[in-house]
């Protein structure tokens, strides 16, 4: 029994109860047609938004406090996927990749928005949007082709560890940037908060065993409670030492292992595909659709070529490998998929509000590349097979000619 | 000899693959989930994986059975042997274990986990029945004596970093 139940915790509940099923019917869709949940989370968010069908008034503040766990915890997860030495690894043997990813890829988001006319802080931004691919629509796609064990996957996944550590150091960087102020508060601000992320690093790394132990509870309960206060607590210190609290989250899912990691992915699993939901659409809930068409001209552009440098990233990478052409092209189209983590750099700038452009161009450009990184992946290996076949039948006609 | 080979796959776990006799490849993925994956690669593109097979750990351990368990497999089993509700198992002594340079009284295994050492083996030579005074150090493996869930807990207090 709700006590005293105001008219406005009705309101709450039915606006709340309503966007989660809108959310749940559009994920079946999603899942029915075979693209990646994210873009249509967008488009719901963008819905009932302002000057969309339905404005959410009451609900709209849970839904923004919902985002920032659902960042978090998207952060958090992410960073149970790795262990220290698999972060250490990829950075000593996949480093010329990772250079070369973020030159081809962080360039153009960095370019388009000077040409724009931006503040440089928002065309770094956009240059972080550009750069950083899903690795959640990653690993989906490939869990789902099968691809896991193909030979150009360890470069794949190499380049995705490579561009979340960036990350961490990025989001630091940015938050400091986006503050402003002198030259020399800046400097300090941003030294101070990598240098945090840096150690904080080092800890996970060397003491995540210990953490890990700490927090460690047979009961589901006592271990969801305290991975995500420790997920908060952390997140929360991140954010004042302006190192971002997606980062802090980050770290800690990086210093978790064993059996804790076990555990957090069961208990906190659930729970960030919730709050992730409500993170993609208020996201798209802050943006006036009406500003979408104008900004969809040029995210087409940047997507076309941003993909094309994707590409070209996976298939120099995959080549230094010895991999072959048909596993170049499957390792350059499965990295074009941009989502969740440009949708983060892509709130901060919102969030922000350097750019008013900027918002509705990202959310444009990771419609797009969220739903076409998954086609093209899906199609590398059909054009594979039909090139192989005319190189055969070339080679045919030379011997035939011959 | 069959040569195995070990990829690390950041985020997704380990992949172990060979060739067979016949001309295929095929490899086993481990994921961090423990789950497995059984992977053959195509002979036209060998980059290729193709057929997957996703397994849960119960179904792999199936597959290992039919497929005659493994000698690994096989010498694990016999190392735990439990009588009813009393177990034996080897632990090892991690590198990096606080126990290592430590003498069996200082560790206090048997009062925090009732389990006991009854023996090491020290370069695969074993010293039966150690006094408290004895050391333990690293890469000594501990043949102790306990319940299943105190060997539990004493091969995390050895093993751990």
């Amino acid at each position: 029994m709700i006590l005293a139940a105001t008219p406005g915790t009705a309101t709450l509940l039915v606006e709340l109860g309503a966007i989660l099923i809108a959310l749940a019917l559009l994920g079946r869709l999603a899942g029915r047609v075979g693209i990646p949940s994210i873009p249509l989370y967008l488009i719901a968010g963008l819905a009932v938004g302002e000057g969309g069908i339905v404005e959410l008034v009451t609900a709209r503040e849970f839904i923004e406090s919902g985002a920032q766990i659902g960042v978090i915890l998207l952060l958090l997860l992410l960073g149970l996927e790795y262990t220290g030495e698999e972060l250490t690894d990829a950075l000593r043997d996949q480093a010329p990749a990772g250079a070369v990813d973020l030159a081809l890829n962080f360039t153009p988001g960095l370019l388009l928005g000077i040409v724009l006319g931006w503040d440089v802080r928002a065309a770094m931004l956009l240059g972080g949007i550009t750069y950083i691919s899903s690795s959640g629509i990653i690993a989906k796609v490939l869990s789902d082709l099968g691809n896991t064990g193909n030979r150009e996957t360890p470069v794949v996944l190499a380049i995705l560890v490579t561009e979340d550590l960036v990350m961490a150091l990025y989001l630091p960087l940015m938050a400091g940037l986006l503050i402003g102020g002198d030259a020399l508060d800046i400097g300090i601000e941003i030294s101070v908060a990598i240098v945090a992320v840096l150690v904080a690093l080092g800890l996970a790394i060397r003491f995540g065993n210990r953490i890990s132990a700490l927090v460690f509870s047979r009961s589901s309960e006592n271990l969801l409670l305290s991975l995500l206060g420790l997920a908060l607590l952390v997140a929360g210190i991140a954010e004042s030492l302006q190192a971002s609290a997606a980062v802090g989250a980050f770290l800690v899912g990086i210093a978790l292992n064993g059996p804790a990691e076990h555990g957090a992915r069961e208990v906190l699993g659930p729970l960030r595909d919730l709050f992730a939901a409500l993170f993609f659409a208020f996201f798209g809930l802050q943006i006036n659709p009406a500003d979408l068409p104008p900004a969809l001209f040029i995210a087409i552009g940047l997507a076309v070529f941003t993909a094309g440098t994707k590409l070209a990233t996976g298939w120099w990478s995959a080549q230094q490998v010895g991999i072959d052409r048909p596993g170049r092209l499957r390792a350059g189209t499965i990295l074009t998929a941009r989502g969740e983590f440009s949708i983060v750099i892509a709130g901060i700038a919102v969030a922000d509000g350097i750019e008013s452009e900027l918002g509705p161009l990202a959310a444009a450009y990771v419609l797009i590349l969220a739903v076409a990184g998954p086609l093209l992946a899906r199609a590398a290996d059909p054009v594979a097979r039909r090139l192989r076949e005319r190189d055969a039948r070339r080679r045919v006609e030379v011997s035939r000619a011959g | 000899m069959t040569e195995i080979v070990e990829t690390k796959l950041p985020g997704v776990g380990t992949l172990h693959d060979f060739a067979c006799q016949g001309g295929k490849r095929i490899g086993v993925i481990t994921h961090h989930s423990d789950r497995r994956e059984i992977v053959i690669y195509d002979r036209d593109d060998p980059d290729r994986v193709s057929e997957s097979i996703k397994m849960t750990p119960d179904e792999a351990r199936i597959l290992a059975d039919l497929l005659g368990g493994t000698s690994v497999t096989q010498r694990l089993d016999d190392l735990r042997q439990e009588i009813a509700g009393l177990a034996i198992d080897w632990l090892p002594v991690a590198r990096h274990s606080p126990y290592a340079g430590k003498t069996i009284g200082e560790t206090e295994l048997r009062t925090r986990t009732g389990v006991s050492i009854v023996a090491i083996v020290r370069h695969d030579r074993p010293l039966p029945a150690p006094g408290p005074e004895q050391e333990l150090r690293a890469g000594d493996t501990a043949v102790v004596v306990g319940t299943a869930s105190g060997i539990d807990a004493a091969a995390r207090l050895l093993a751990r970093a």
